[in-house]
């Protein structure tokens, strides 16, 4: 009762949300609306008891990737200058693809699965996180895909830093 | 042996002809050394055969002649054969070709005056002007060697193998073939002096009239081929097959095919002896130098003509003999009669020396021809070869009066034409050799009674017309011998008595011994030979000497011509040749005797008035013959040949073709080549470019765009999909 | 119990409108943001059917946590790029990042 109840305030609020992130035209007000859907897919994961993730999403989506994108648009904006028109010409289109993927993934759903699924009875073990860690670095478990998504963020580290590198100078003569 | 040599008669000129025209035609000696050594041969040659003919005798010979025969052209089964033969009829005629080729070549020397300087500016193709020598330090001209002269000595020598071979030969075909020879060196050297227009025109003039003859003398062999299956006189001349042509019909004119071949081969002899209506050419052809004149067309190519008429006698004897077809024998008298007459009128009002021996020879070949046409054909033969003697000699003689005028041109300085009678005179004085022998000449041809040929044989033609009753004839004949008298003795008295008219005639002398030499030897024939024919009926005479003549020359046709009986001798035929000729002489000389000046009218123009413009300009003939034939043929060569068919229809073609051929070329280049297969080649370029701006639109650089696109393309194939598979 | 269903659905939703913001909107950073939007439909998607189907396995969840390593590395890297893009046109509009236009 109280998680249906909770399930759409959050949902309403992520959507709008997400709708102001995309239709905003000043950019750090589709920043915030951002953060808004990403705590809003937080309180989600909370309602599908993965505790750890909903915390994770909040220090990884919004205290960095949310931070991120704020700063980016902080250091990419001329002082004063008005934000102009941020929807581009092909809208309708992008409208229209977008509405008919929903659509067709709305179908699908439907189509699926016609009665209610419910959560399975077994229920989330009290130790899943620790299971989770344990997966983690299991040799016969996820250790592969661990070490390569680490690999992946170190490399993404480095490329990161060096494709933003050469920073000052460039940017004053933009400026200037 | 005779035939041996009979073979080498004609063989010897021809090797002097090669000879010369190869490798001795620098050296002038050496030239007419060949030349005169090579007739010498076939002269000697000729004298002995015909001393062998006569050991044999008439008869036997004509039954066998001399023969001898070659296969020559393998055809079908056999061959065609050719070869030679002489029986009395060739053996007499060779002995005058001999006599008067051999004393023409000698003549030749002098008259090309060789050893003479080159003159100053003589040209080949012109005749010498003389040139100038130094004497004692004083100047003064003299006449210049020929420059051609080895040329000419070439071409006689090339002449005296045609006739030799007409002469020889046993079959028409080389008879033809001589007779060829000849009319081609009869053209060689009326036209000898090439570069001067009237000689050029006179040289086609012979070749073109005498071939008209020809052509018809060809279509009569033919026939004759086509009847007999042979050309050859021992096949023709036997009384089967002259019976099977005089019985045979031809297919025109009513005659028989022997009147037909007859008259065929007597148009050849019209044609080459010149007789009316194809003599044109004989007059202009004494353009040609004065051996010329003497040789082809006195003694020996004109005679040929009348040869051949003698020699088909049989032919034309059987043809006349059958009274179902009409016969050729009138035809042939008529024109010689005619002949004869209207050329003695011409001679009377000619001022050329040359000119009136030329109207002169064709007068007297019309007699001959009308003695062949009346039957009278041993009489004909035998004024044959005394006329080939005196007229030779004639014009020699003339040669040698205008190489005296011309030297006195020189001397003088004076430009008068030398061979005008009216600037001559008083050259008996000058010339005295010329005279005597020019004076024995002229009256054989008058017929002087007794003493010269010419009387013999002429007398014996008019005593055969009267006595066969061919009474038109022998009026005609009488007629025409008295004009002959006239216009004789009116050139000796122009030319030889009284007093040199121009500086030139009084500076005349006479010409050297290689000159004079021969007319001597000519003489001695002009008035010996006549007594080898005197016949038997002749008061006193006819008994001291035999009719050598006509018995030798009758025995030749014996058993093939219908024989006609003894005529009757009649006092009436000799009184009036004796009146004609005595009378012809005498009022010649009055009449000219008072001619004073140069410059001086013509007697005769007074008493005949219009008529004598009519007989001056030869009945105006030639202009007849230019605008009938001459013109239309000109035209028919120029305008329609060449410049309607040729120009105009075959080039026309022609420019047609090649402009529908540039037409065709420019609509294929044009409105096929370029738009279609240009066209097609640059449509698929340009599509492809038109395809390609179309298209690349795609490429924004827009990296939305594409994720635009792909989302779409995903969107669809998820449709799809769900569509097809995941809805069950 | 909310049913599965409605999870998917708002994650189609919410990766909807991400598509819209993908595909509409001019500025980079407002690309990534609706990039974001979908990473976490597509976080929520597998969340759901994890809790749903298997709850007692790790897979639904490590496949989470890669997600998130992926999506912040390519944020990291994607904002990167945006800088260095922006520095070198002085625009932060996509259209006019167009060299490879034909």
């Amino acid at each position: 009762m109280v998680t249906t109840f909770v399930f759409v305030l959050t949902a309403a609020v992520m959507l709008v949300a997400a709708l102001i992130a995309v239709l905003k035209d000043n950019l750090v007000h589709a920043a915030m609306g951002l953060v808004v859907t990403l705590f809003g897919t937080a309180v989600l994961f909370v309602l599908l008891e993965s505790y750890f993730l909903a915390v994770a999403q909040v220090v990884i989506y919004v205290g960095a990737i949310a931070i991120l994108i704020v700063f980016s648009i902080m250091l990419t904006r001329r002082v004063g200058a008005h934000w102009g028109r941020q929807t581009n010409a092909t809208w309708p289109w992008a409208l229209l693809t977008a509405g008919v993927l929903t659509v067709l993934f709305a179908l699908m759903v439907r189509g699926w699965d016609p009665d209610a699924v419910l959560p399975a009875a077994a229920g989330v073990p009290e130790d899943i996180t620790a299971r989770l860690g344990a997966a983690l670095v299991d040799p016969n478990g996820y250790v592969v895909p661990f070490e390569v998504a680490s690999v992946l963020l170190l490399a993404a580290l480095i490329g990161a830093v060096y494709v933003a590198w050469g920073g000052r100078k460039a940017e004053k003569e933009t400026q200037g | 042996m005779e035939t041996k040599i009979l073979w080498l008669l004609p063989l010897s000129p021809l090797v002097a002809f090669a000879l010369i025209v190869l490798f001795a035609h620098r050296n002038r000696a050496l030239s007419h050394t060949l030349a005169i050594l090579s007739v010498v041969l076939s002269w000697a040659g000729s004298m002995f055969v015909f001393w062998r003919a006569l050991q044999v005798g008439a008869e036997h010979l004509a039954e066998e002649p001399f023969h001898s025969v070659i296969n020559w052209l393998p055809i079908g089964n056999g061959f065609f054969r050719l070869g030679v033969q002489l029986d009395p009829l060739a053996a007499i005629v060779l002995f005058f070709v001999a006599w008067t080729i051999v004393m023409i070549f000698i003549y030749s020397v002098g008259y090309h005056n060789f050893g003479q300087p080159e003159g100053d500016h003589d040209e080949k193709g012109l005749p010498p002007h003389g040139a100038t020598v130094e004497h004692n330090g004083h100047k003064h001209k003299v006449p210049s060697i020929e420059p051609m002269y080895s040329r000419f000595f070439a071409f006689v020598s090339l002449f005296a193998f045609g006739m030799y071979l007409l002469v020889v030969s046993d079959n028409l075909l080389t008879l033809f073939a001589g007779w060829e020879i000849m009319g081609l060196c009869s053209f060689l050297l009326i036209g000898f002096w090439f570069k001067k227009p009237s000689a050029r025109d006179a040289a086609i003039k012979a070749f073109m009239t005498t071939r008209v003859g020809d052509v018809f003398m060809l279509l009569g062999i033919a026939y004759l081929y086509t009847q007999v299956g042979s050309l050859r006189y021992a096949d023709i001349f036997n009384p089967e097959t002259l019976h099977h042509l005089a019985t045979h019909p031809a297919p025109v004119l009513g005659m028989s095919a022997a009147g037909l071949i007859g008259l065929l081969l007597f148009i050849g002899t019209v044609g080459k002896s010149a007789q009316w209506p194809l003599h044109v050419w004989l007059p202009d052809a004494m353009e040609g130098p004065t051996p010329v004149s003497a040789m082809i067309h006195a003694a020996t190519m004109v005679s040929a003509g009348v040869y051949l008429t003698i020699r088909i006698f049989p032919l034309l004897a059987a043809a006349g003999h059958e009274t179902a077809f009409t016969s050729p024998m009138p035809i042939i008298a008529f024109i010689g009669a005619f002949t004869a007459l209207f050329a003695a009128t011409i001679a009377v009002a000619q001022n050329d020396i040359k000119r009136v021996l030329a109207y002169s020879t064709i007068s007297q070949l019309g007699y001959m021809v009308a003695a062949v046409g009346i039957g009278a054909y041993v009489a004909a033969a035998f004024h044959l070869v005394t006329h080939a003697f005196f007229k030779a000699l004639l014009f020699l003689g003339s040669g040698s009066v205008i190489h005296g005028m011309e030297h006195g041109v020189l001397h003088t300085g004076q430009h008068i034409d030398p061979q005008n009678m009216y600037n001559m005179g008083g050259l008996r004085r000058k010339m005295p050799i010329t005279f005597w022998t020019f004076l024995i000449g002229g009256f054989a041809l008058s017929g002087f009674p007794v003493v010269t040929a010419g009387f013999w044989s002429k007398d014996e033609i008019l005593s055969e017309a009267f006595g066969l009753g061919h009474m038109g004839v022998f009026w005609t004949l009488a007629i025409a011998a008295f004009l002959t008298a006239f216009y004789t003795m009116r050139q000796i008295t122009l030319t030889f008595l009284g007093r040199p008219r121009t500086e030139a005639a009084a500076h005349a002398h006479e010409t050297p011994l290689t000159m004079t030499g021969p007319l001597m030897v000519l003489a001695v024939f002009a008035v010996a030979f006549g007594w080898l024919g005197v016949p038997e009926h002749f008061p006193i005479l006819g008994h001291m000497l035999p009719a050598w003549f006509q018995e030798w020359v009758g025995a030749t046709f014996h058993g093939i011509v219908p024989e006609h009986g003894e005529l009757t001798f009649s006092y009436f035929p000799l009184t009036v040749s004796l009146v004609v000729a005595l009378g012809g002489l005498l009022v010649g000389w009055l009449v000219y005797r008072g001619v004073q000046r140069a410059d001086q009218p013509d007697p005769l123009e007074r008493v005949l008035g219009p008529i004598y413009g009519l007989l001056e300009n030869k009945y105006y003939f030639d202009e007849l013959y230019t605008y009938l034939l001459v013109k239309p043929a000109y035209w028919f060569g120029a305008v329609f040949t060449f410049r309607w068919m040729d120009r105009t229809l075959i080039d026309n073609n022609l420019h047609a073709i090649a402009y529908l051929s540039w037409r065709l070329g420019n609509f294929l280049r044009n409105r096929i080549d370029l738009p279609i297969v240009n066209g097609l080649g640059d449509a698929i370029a340009e599509g492809t470019k038109g395809a390609g701006r179309l298209l690349r639109v795609v490429q924004s650089g827009r990296v939305q765009h594409y994720m635009l696109m792909a989302l779409v393309n995903a969107a669809a194939l998820l449709a799809l999909v769900y569509y097809f598979v995941a809805r069950s | 119990m909310v049913p599965l269903s409605w999870y998917l659905i708002v994650a189609a939703l919410l990766f909807g409108i991400g598509v819209y913001g993908v595909l509409a909107r001019k500025n980079a950073v407002a690309i990534l943001i609706g990039l974001e939007l979908m990473f976490n439909a597509v976080l929520v998607n597998v969340l759901a059917f994890w809790r749903y189907l298997q709850p007692t396995g790790t897979a639904g969840l490590v496949f989470a946590v890669v997600i998130f390593a992926v999506a912040a590395a390519e944020v990291a890297v994607g904002l990167a790029l945006f800088i260095a893009v922006y520095r070198r046109f002085g625009s932060s509009d996509v259209d006019d990042i167009n060299l490879l236009k034909w």
